[in-house]
């Protein structure tokens, strides 16, 4: 906790019940762990850059999920909302169209169906502006277990 | 020859069958020839072919590319996270 902050922005992510009105029991999500650890601590120093804020953490689930699990949280803290509501959104969005990440729905009667994505975004765009030797990767998910994992 | 690591995700790795395979290629070999053979090896990739973007050691690669000895190419359908 960051004394001088004056607030904290969280996006939590949850599976929900429906997509396109059918029914939906659960996700499934794959992901390509040694590329998104590197894009997370690179959007993590991006964002520092770009944002004053305090801090940032972001953390992605992998493998089954049920109906109002979490899947994906964005904390931000910063001395005003403004630059964390921002800089949340940000990160987020991000998250969705850059990550080597897929799902897929778990269907009834045992059917699987992949979500539509789109081709992945080059993140960051220009690689040389940020560092690799001052990245410090963090663990999205340390394990395929049901625990959210923390800082 | 140069040996490089091939590795699927998701539709990719359902159509390939596998999560990954090791290639064995000429030592002049780019991510385009690596693709390629991924293509002949497993038939069933080619619809994805628009489709998928190639990650080498962990970095959005272009088809030329050049391979070394140990690279890891990952072939990567669109991707939807959140």
């Amino acid at each position: 906790m960051d004394q001088d902050a004056g607030g904290i922005v969280l996006f939590v992510g949850t599976i929900r019940n429906q997509t396109n009105g059918r029914k939906v029991k659960g996700l499934e999500y794959e992901v390509y762990r040694r590329m998104a650890e590197r894009q997370i601590a690179k959007l993590e120093k991006e964002i520092r850059k770009r944002w004053p804020i305090k801090s940032i953490r972001l953390v992605h689930r992998e493998g089954k999920l049920k109906v109002g699990e979490v899947s994906v949280v964005v904390a931000v803290s910063a001395v005003h909302r403004e630059e964390a509501f921002e800089a949340a959104r940000y990160a987020i969005d991000r998250v969705k169209e850059s990550f080597p990440i897929w799902k897929r729905e778990r269907l009834r009667r045992g059917r699987y169906a992949w979500v539509k994505g789109t081709p992945i975004q080059s993140y960051p765009a220009s690689d040389q502006s940020i560092s690799e030797s001052q990245t410090n990767p963090r663990e999205i998910v340390r394990s395929r277990t049901r625990s959210l994992v923390e800082a | 020859m140069i040996r490089v690591k091939m590795i699927y995700f998701a539709q990719v790795r359902e159509a390939a069958g596998t999560k990954g395979e090791e290639f064995s290629l000429d030592k002049q070999s780019t991510v385009k020839t690596a693709l390629s053979k991924a293509f002949e090896e497993h038939p069933k990739l080619r619809p994805l072919e628009k489709a998928i973007k190639v990650a080498l050691n962990e970095e959005i690669a272009q088809e030329d590319a050049p391979l070394q000895e140990g690279d890891r190419v990952a072939l990567l359908p669109p991707v939807v996270g959140g």
